[in-house]
């Protein structure tokens, strides 16, 4: 009896929280592009957020090309179809593995950064100042960094792939000799503008889920210290959650208009 | 015979009215009432957990009231829109307890950050100005580009002090201004929070246990009890009643 009533408070609970995560979001389209909008601080935050990443998600998309070569030769070799690496790597890494990469990555740096400082702020009230003062703190802290997460995810994701071709490059290299000219001109042929499209709409989504739930999560913060580091990571365990939830709604849709 | 003095025949900037808020069975403000005439200072004294801070920020509409009303120069705050409540609030000053100043901003930026978005229009020069005369009367000129984190307790709350004159407020919300601040600094601020009131002639509730504070500040005390008006008077009465709860509270 105890136990099911804590399921249905469970069940209560994640509905509650879905249905105010949307109310959030839905505030975020009604103020977000109200005049005047704060450029300043979207450029700010689109450095933060976008070029400080940028050495993390190097590094990782370069490994994942790399690692995801060298695994997936073995069992081409098996079929005879070694040739084909260049072009299953390439449409891979585009499709799938560059964008949910590079989106979990920034779920964890950037959506723990915005969790934990809106967190602080909220707790050590310099939001409710904001708000006294007669300026609307949302608009400062909520859709700038919402809009450079939706902005950058995808140039994160562009450079992560190209950056990846280059580990699998090197990946193709190891037990192979593929010339720089070939390995790209395979890459090339292999792919299609409905791998890339996709690819590059769905990481707008990847950014704004990200940046929406690290603002959520931050910016109702509770109960102090303790309060904080909770934000921080609800934000990154519920924003990578909605990484996979949206590749896999990316995937259905996308089927519909391309028929994969 | 009476005779009326200036601030009696001054407009009233705050009458609250009947203010109730709870939350859940906890009921903080039960029926609360008071009145602060212009260029008059109102403390608000109550123990530890007595809904003080439950109230000032009712007043600011920051904490939502159950019921009642709030009018701040005849606007009943509760029934205001949200823009109509934001130009209310360029009116109204409000000191946090934490001083609550933006620590990723210097000084500079903490007091610029109203002045930018609410006058856009204003020159950079003027901005400059204004942010150099604020920290100029809470003698902190000199740490115009530190960061708060380089900043001592009574240095932190001058500069909030600051950022909270920077619009030219009418009216002040004082939160505990004293509270974790020694006795030295805690003198120095009383002193600051009056000149202040002479220099901008601002009415103010402040919000305090603190007694020299109030003594030192406020031309009239309310003392607030279970969320209702215990009793109200100048220090000097409130000192000498025979009530045992308010002797206790005096006199202990």
């Amino acid at each position: 009896m105890h136990h099911s009533k804590n399921i249905i408070q469970s069940i209560e609970s994640f509905f509650f929280l879905v249905g105010d995560i949307s109310r959030f979001g839905s505030r975020f389209f009604r103020e977000g592009f109200k005049s005047p909008i704060e450029w300043r601080e979207i450029m700010r935050q689109s450095v933060e957020i976008g070029y400080r990443s940028l050495p993390l998600v190097g590094i990782t998309a370069f490994i994942m090309g790399l690692v995801l070569t060298i695994q997936s030769r073995p069992t081409l070799v098996e079929f005879g179809a070694e040739s084909w690496l260049p072009a299953m790597v390439s449409v891979s890494i585009i499709r799938e593995i560059g964008p949910v990469i590079t989106a979990l990555i920034c779920a964890g740096k950037i959506g723990s950064r915005i969790g934990a400082e809106l967190g602080s702020m909220k707790v050590t009230e310099q939001i409710d100042a904001m708000e006294v003062s007669g300026t609307n703190p949302f608009k400062y802290l909520v859709t700038t960094r919402i809009l450079s997460t939706t902005l950058m995810l995808p140039l994160l994701v562009i450079l992560a792939d190209v950056i990846a071709l280059y580990g699998a490059y090197l990946g193709v290299n190891i037990k192979g000799a593929v010339s720089a000219q070939l390995y790209f001109n395979q890459v090339i042929e292999a792919l299609e503008f409905s791998d890339l499209i996709p690819s590059i709409v769905k990481s707008f989504f990847f950014g704004f889920a990200i940046g929406l739930i690290g603002c959520y999560m931050g910016y109702h913060s509770k109960k102090g210290t303790e309060g904080v580091g909770k934000s921080a990571n609800s934000a990154v365990v519920i924003a990578s959650l909605m990484v996979f939830v949206l590749d896999l709604l990316a995937v259905q849709i996308t089927d519909l208009f391309y028929e994969l | 015979m009476s005779y009326n003095t200036t601030k009696d025949i001054l407009p009233h900037a705050i009458e609250i009215t009947e203010l109730k808020k709870s939350f859940g069975n906890n009921h903080v403000i039960n029926g609360f009432n008071l009145t602060v005439k212009s260029q008059e200072n109102v403390a608000v004294l109550g123990q530890s957990g007595s809904g003080k801070s439950v109230f000032i920020k009712c007043v600011i509409g920051l904490v939502k009231a159950d019921s009642g009303s709030i009018k701040v120069f005849g606007k009943d705050i509760l029934k205001l829109k949200q823009a109509e409540l934001d130009q209310v609030r360029t009116k109204m000053g409000f000191l946090f307890q934490s001083n609550a100043l933006y620590d990723s901003m210097t000084v500079r930026e903490n007091l610029e950050f109203p002045l930018r978005r609410l006058r856009m229009n204003q020159s950079q020069k003027e901005t400059d100005k204004q942010v150099e005369e604020a920290l100029e009367d809470v003698g902190l000129l000199n740490t115009i580009d530190l960061m708060p984190a380089e900043l001592s307790g009574g240095m932190k709350k001058r500069i909030s002090i600051a950022r909270t004159l920077i619009n030219r407020p009418q009216i002040i919300l004082y939160d505990e201004p004293t509270t974790g601040l020694d006795p030295i600094t805690s003198r120095e601020i009383n002193e600051l929070m009056n000149q202040v009131h002479e220099k901008y002639k601002t009415s103010s509730i402040i919000i305090s246990h603190d007694l020299s504070c109030i003594h030192r500040t406020a031309d009239r005390i309310i003392l607030l009890k279970d969320g209702i008006n215990y009793t109200e008077g100048s220090f000097d009465q409130l000192k000498t009643s025979t009530d045992p709860w308010v002797n206790a509270f005096f006199n202990t």
